[in-house]
């Protein structure tokens, strides 16, 4: 045998190389990807000045003062938007949720096309609030509302409702479903079968799921705090664009320590009550 | 003199010396089989020779050299001329036999030329040959993970083949496969040792197949060196002492049931 | 014992959502007027009529294209930058090393993608090449743990078998290690640009360009009718991303 043979995988590689490179090419240019400005002499000069600023981090008493009120106003936003969310994802889990389907029960578990029908628009609902990343919503409410927390709260309010109520309608369909059929089909109302059926069972599920999400929803109200939303974000956001280097250096540490707490936080509810 | 032991001995991390007082010469292109019951150190005394494990005690020279006397590249360059083949191939199981394979010369190539092999292989024409000595040529393509275990092996094996090493350490290359294959693979290992003049030392589990095809035999056991004779001159006395408490056939014998004891009056 | 603590934290947890409120002190009684909330009315009916004339579409295109490349890359990027940070943080080149890189990609993960941004257009200036050094480094840190805990988690048999008969460390890595941990590499590489589509999108708020960048300025300029067909475009983006990503990995990498 003198012949090399034919390698199967050569030309499928040979493509995908050419396709990788006929994508880098614009991929690069519209990104603008450039490493080396990094290093060009006047934006190192403009960074190594802020970094420089980085040391000693602002500690004067107006500005700890200054840092506290921004932290407790973060935790305030996420808490208080967490409570608007679930006030409005408890009613739409309910009503997209499968799980209290009567017209499920001769049906051994799937409901009538017309009620499967019912439930598209609040399922619908749910992802289109969930979709639009929660910094959008704070960009639009701060048009409509103003600087503030009030935005990042309904921010977090409308994003976090389609992800609870999204998470919450697959635990309730999730548990053991014959409890809730029982007392159904012995003629209970929906909501005395849903908290007599569903609850005992989905509750640790829906706490530790909660608990996480509230974890996110700090972390993200400092994010919108740079549209405008309050918080401590808003004020990195004004200590950026005044170079204050130790301020920045502050808050960004307070961030870290915030985060680090809620992750424990979290995590020590979670353990204990799940 | 291709290989020279003299009063080697391993202890093992844990403090037990898995092998003592081991003397072994072996010239160039010498064939021999190591034979032992499980746990005697065959597998400990491959490890060494490959300079995979440093000696303990006693002197070690492999095809001129002293391995641990030398630099770290010094060293590598000496690996690149020992084969070994492992029990269980060290095979990625996504990996493509032809990359397998092609991985025995890695220590002759370039870095890059290494490299470009794993995107494109650049002999699978001699991959291919090498394949066809073991009845796998036409797995060239395929994955290991699609091969069975006696396909693993002799991947193994055509492995160490395409490295043409100056020795080659087989550390029971045959156990996966059934008896046939087995003595078809060890007579075709012999074969192409003896053609290309390579020293071959293989450590196997079944005697007759020892016996069957190697010229030279050494029995290990306890981490010692029981015997080291010609093939011809093995006495079943010594495989007896060799083995004694152990198993000499490969498949384990039916367990008997305990004989009830009579008393005698 | 159990049941007077259970209480106590239900209370704490009511005290804080009550004290949140106050605290801050939101003017929903404002909102909920007549007045506040035909305010909210007629901002939200500027967004039900979006904007398809043919120019604005177009730069929504390159906008799309500008937000698609930013994403793409910087993952690239961040793959690139993770996997060597995980060879140390993996413990092949001793403690020290494992440490310190572990340090590094804890910091570069922490720090929000948004804040990365806003730094890196003061480091390199207002655009998408902002962006993408952004995402570059956020993901960085997050892709370089996982790929380090994926190294760990590999045998190191074949690469060993590599070294034993000659080979140099690099081909002993690319031989041995790499297609053993290549289906996890690239599956988490993907499943981040899912999520990376969804930040690129946004880190226009802050200068680096893209869609996000447009819809700063249209929401600035009260244009809700150019700002609706934004949002739309950035949905689709996210969907279309999501449905490829989850395409090649199917195909590619679950065998």
């Amino acid at each position: 045998m003198n012949t090399v043979p034919r390698d199967p995988a050569a030309l499928p590689r040979l493509l995908l190389t050419l396709l990788a490179l006929a994508l880098l090419w614009p991929g690069l240019s519209l990104s603008e990807l450039d490493l080396t400005a990094l290093f060009r002499p006047d934006n190192a000069s403009v960074m190594g000045g802020f970094l420089a600023g980085f040391w000693p981090p602002a500690h004067d008493a107006s500005f700890l003062q200054l840092l506290w009120q921004a932290t407790l106003e973060t935790l305030a936003i996420a808490t208080a938007g967490m409570c608007l969310a679930l006030l409005i994802a408890m009613p739409c889990a309910l009503l997209a949720s499968r799980a209290l389907s009567l017209s499920a029960l001769p049906r051994g578990g799937r409901p009538a096309w017309w009620a499967q029908a019912l439930r598209w628009p609040v399922r619908g609902l749910l992802i289109v609030l969930r979709s639009v990343p929660e910094i959008v919503w704070a960009l639009l409410f701060v048009r409509a509302v103003g600087l503030g927390p009030t935005a990042g709260v309904l921010a977090i309010a409308i994003t976090y409702s389609g992800m609870l109520g999204k998470v919450y309608a697959e635990i309730f369909e999730s548990v053991d479903p014959r409890p809730t059929r029982a007392l159904l089909g012995a003629g209970s109302g929906r909501l005395a079968a849903f908290a007599y059926g569903v609850l005992p069972n989905a509750a640790s599920e829906m706490l530790s799921y909660t608990v996480y999400r509230w974890e996110c929803a700090v972390r993200a109200s400092v994010v919108m705090g740079f549209v405008g939303a309050g918080g401590l974000g808003q004020q990195i956001d004004l200590s950026l664009r005044m170079f204050a280097g130790g301020e920045v250096a502050s808050m960004l540490l307070t961030f870290l320590v915030l985060v680090l707490l809620a992750d424990r936080l979290s995590r020590l509810l979670r353990e204990r009550y799940t | 003199m291709s290989i020279r032991l003299d009063g080697v001995g391993f202890v093992h991390a844990n403090g037990v010396q898995t092998l003592a007082d081991i003397d072994l010469q072996v010239a160039a292109g010498e064939r021999l089989a190591i034979i032992g019951p499980s746990g005697a150190g065959k597998t400990t005394l491959l490890h060494l020779l490959a300079t995979r494990l440093r000696p303990s005690q006693g002197r070690l020279e492999l095809l001129g050299e002293q391995p641990w006397t030398l630099s770290v590249r010094a060293r590598q360059r000496l690996r690149a001329r020992i084969g070994l083949v492992h029990q269980s191939p060290p095979l990625p199981p996504r990996q493509r036999v032809v990359t397998a394979v092609s991985a025995g010369r890695i220590g002759y190539w370039s870095t890059l030329r290494a490299l470009l092999n794993l995107v494109h292989p650049l002999d699978s024409g001699g991959v291919r040959d090498e394949l066809a000595r073991l009845d796998l040529a036409d797995k060239l393509f395929e994955r290991c993970n699609q091969l069975s275990g006696g396909q693993l092996q002799r991947v193994g094996i055509a492995r160490v083949l395409y490295q043409s090493p100056q020795l080659i350490l087989a550390d029971e290359p045959v156990s996966a496969m059934d008896p046939v294959l087995a003595g078809h693979t060890l007579a075709l290992l012999n074969r192409e040792a003896a053609q290309r003049g390579i020293s071959l030392l293989a450590s196997v589990h079944a005697v007759e197949l020892a016996l069957e095809h190697f010229p030279r035999i050494v029995g290990v056991r306890d981490g010692r060196i029981l015997f080291d004779r010609p093939a011809a001159e093995v006495s079943a006395a010594e495989l007896q002492a060799l083995y004694a408490n152990a198993q000499l056939q490969q498949a384990p014998a039916p367990a008997m049931a305990p004989q009830p004891l009579m008393p005698r009056c | 014992m159990t049941r007077l603590v259970n209480g106590l934290l239900l209370a704490a947890l009511l005290l804080a959502v009550v004290w949140s409120f106050r605290f801050l002190d939101l003017e929903f009684a404002n909102l909920a007027s007549a007045d506040g909330l035909s305010q909210m009315a007629e901002y939200a009916r500027g967004f039900l009529s979006p904007d398809f004339s043919p120019a604005h579409l177009a730069a929504i295109g390159r906008g799309a294209l500008e937000t698609l490349a930013m994403s793409a890359l910087g993952t690239l990027l961040a793959a690139l930058l993770g996997l060597a940070l995980a060879l140390p943080a993996s413990g092949r080149y001793g403690a020290l090393a494992l440490h310190a890189s572990r340090l590094v990609l804890n910091a570069l993960r922490a720090i929000p993608e948004l804040v990365w941004a806003a730094l890196m257009v003061l480091a390199a200036g207002l655009g998408p090449n902002a962006g993408t050094l952004a995402l570059a480094l956020h993901t960085a840190g997050v892709l370089g743990r996982l790929f380090a805990e994926a190294l760990e988690n590999t045998p190191s048999e074949p690469a060993d078998a590599v070294r034993l008969a000659g080979g140099g460390r690099v081909a002993a890595f690319c031989y041995g290690t790499l297609p053993g941990v290549w289906p996890q590499l690239v599956a988490y590489s993907l499943y981040r640009w899912e999520n990376n589509i969804r930040m690129a999108s946004v880190l226009g708020f802050v200068g680096a360009g893209g869609l996000g960048q447009m819809l700063y300025i249209s929401l600035s300029l009260f244009q809700e009718a150019q700002a609706a067909t934004l949002i739309l475009a950035m949905l689709l983006l996210v969907l279309g991303v999501d449905a490829l990503s989850g395409w090649v990995r199917q195909r590619w990498v679950s065998q």
